[in-house]
């Protein structure tokens, strides 16, 4: 579960990014994080996944308090979220495979387990064919899904998007958030900031807009809220 | 560690030094240049070091027993003289073989044959511990009863103790600042291959590795980078130095210098090149990554 209660972030320069946001996400619900560019998504991300520290209130994730968070415990609060960024961020000169094997070691898996979790992992993003390709081999809706499947590997209770489809074309885009809404019906938490409107409507879940740093709507079915530029 | 993470972290370091091969290249030739420097100096100065410790034995000093002395009273000083803490040895030398010594140093001139040896004085040839205190064993010596003059030849003994300071302190500077120097280099060279895979550990970061297990591939690296530097350094040190030591023994100018042989110096030279290597390769791969691990 994700909660964040009156949570305020002010960077070094004095922007005020985000200004007293409350926000519950429960374990297994579909959310969008929508708002105009500078509204505060990419902030929340970041306190999120703990780049940034807040300046006041409290988050909980996955039953980490990220407000006081001991250094030592952060890599085990990261081991529970699952991140997809909009660029990929695939390591060009590694397989597919060694892609999903390099964050599987890095929270400790043994090859027993990284030869048997990857195969599945890849057939869940319907990529099983593509293990021995260099990510430059692969179209960038491809490469999204191995991102997607980077981010399932270590199994995390929480997937958290960041304009995932923002470098895909509109079918590409549909394909992906279908994976998304397929991963979030087999029990995973999904958060997905984005500003595809289009997209946000067809899916029909929980909608939270974010505007300079405000919560102004947090409802179910469509995107609410007219100032959208990305 | 377990045993696959010891086998990750050696075949990721292994790894790394090999994709980024030219910047491997690169700080394995400055471990290799660094050692080879320090170590061609400290041979040099453990040369001439040596060199001058068989100087100092043979740097002695004569003390002459008071003539009014039967031999059996002068063979008694040798105890006295024995007893002063700095010195080595005094060996006690007869008028007879003084002279039968100073007839032996020139034996075409016959003008110096067959002299009376009552002309000489018994005497001590006395060697020093440490030559640095010869000014203060030299007031001992006087202050026994029974010797009347001394001979010495200070300033030779003062020319050695110099060369040997300034020998020292130059090598010692030269090892502390090519130290500092390999340590900075093979640093910014482990930074800039940590600068190539700064994604890498980004992302290992945002999936919820730790600092150590970050650190440890980079860590073997830098291990193996200052090993393999260790042990080239090491094989052309003893190539340079056997060439110097066959030259130096071909050399008829060069006579006096005894070059010890390098048979008596690999062990120590090959236990400083590998620690002097790894702590290098280590410390700088430490010092690199550190600033990767802040966030």
């Amino acid at each position: 579960m994700i909660r964040l209660k009156d949570v305020e972030m002010e960077y070094e320069n004095g922007t005020k990014a985000i200004q007293g946001i409350s926000l519950t996400i429960e374990d297994g619900e579909f959310v969008f994080l929508v708002g105009p560019s500078g509204s505060g998504k990419s902030t929340i991300i970041k306190l999120l996944t703990g780049e940034v520290e807040p300046c006041g209130g409290r988050i909980m994730i996955n039953g980490f308090s990220v407000s006081n968070i001991s250094e030592r415990q952060i890599p085990m609060m990261r081991r529970t979220l699952g991140v997809i960024f909009q660029d990929f961020r695939l390591i060009e000169k590694k397989t597919v495979y060694d892609n999903l094997a390099f964050v599987m070691r890095a929270v400790g898996a043994n090859p027993k387990e990284i030869r048997k979790r990857i195969p599945y992992v890849l057939q869940l993003v319907d990529l099983e064919n593509k293990a021995n390709s260099f990510p430059t081999e692969l179209s960038g809706g491809e490469q999204q899904r191995v991102a997607i499947a980077r981010a399932l590997v270590n199994n995390p209770t929480t997937i958290i998007a960041d304009e995932p489809t923002g470098n895909l074309d509109p079918d590409r885009s549909l394909e992906l958030m279908s994976l998304l809404v397929k991963i979030n019906q087999l029990g995973t938490t999904v958060v997905v900031v984005t500003h595809e409107k289009d997209l946000v409507d067809r899916f029909g879940k929980r909608v939270v807009t974010i505007d300079a740093g405000h919560v102004i709507n947090d409802s179910v079915g469509g995107y609410v809220g007219g100032r959208i530029h990305g | 560690m377990g045993k696959h993470d010891f086998r990750y972290f050696f075949h990721e370091g292994l790894s790394n030094m090999f994709s980024h091969g030219f910047m491997s290249f690169a700080a394995i030739g400055i471990t290799v240049a660094c050692l080879l420097i320090m170590g061609t100096f400290t041979l040099v100065a453990v040369n001439a070091n040596g060199l001058l410790q068989d100087l100092e034995q043979e740097n002695e000093i004569l003390a002459y027993v008071d003539e009014t002395y039967s031999e059996a009273q002068a063979k008694a000083l040798q105890r006295s003289l024995e007893e002063i803490p700095n010195v080595a040895s005094a060996t006690y030398i007869s008028k007879t073989q003084a002279m039968a010594d100073f007839e032996a140093q020139y034996p075409d001139e016959e003008i110096l044959q067959d002299l009376d040896p009552e002309i000489l004085e018994d005497r001590y040839a006395i060697k020093l511990v440490d030559l640095e205190q010869q000014k203060q064993t030299l007031q001992q010596v006087k202050e026994v009863t029974g010797i009347v003059d001394i001979s010495a030849y200070e300033e030779i003994a003062n020319g050695f103790i110099t060369v040997r300071n300034v020998a020292t302190v130059v090598c010692v500077a030269l090892i502390a600042i090519l130290f500092l120097v390999s340590v900075f280099i093979i640093s910014n060279t482990i930074k800039l291959t940590t600068f190539d895979r700064r994604e890498e550990i980004a992302i290992m970061r945002m999936v919820g590795a730790t600092n150590g297990f970050i650190r440890w591939p980079f860590v073997y690296e830098g291990f193996m980078i200052g090993f393999l530097g260790a042990v080239i350094s090491f094989l052309l040190q003893w190539a340079l130095y056997e060439a110097v030591s066959r030259g130096v023994d071909a050399n008829d100018a060069l006579q006096l210098i005894k070059v010890i042989p390098f048979s008596k110096l690999w062990a120590p030279v090959a236990a400083v090149f590998a620690g002097a290597g790894i702590l290098v390769g280590v410390g700088g791969s430490l010092s690199a990554i550190r600033k990767f691990l802040q966030v």
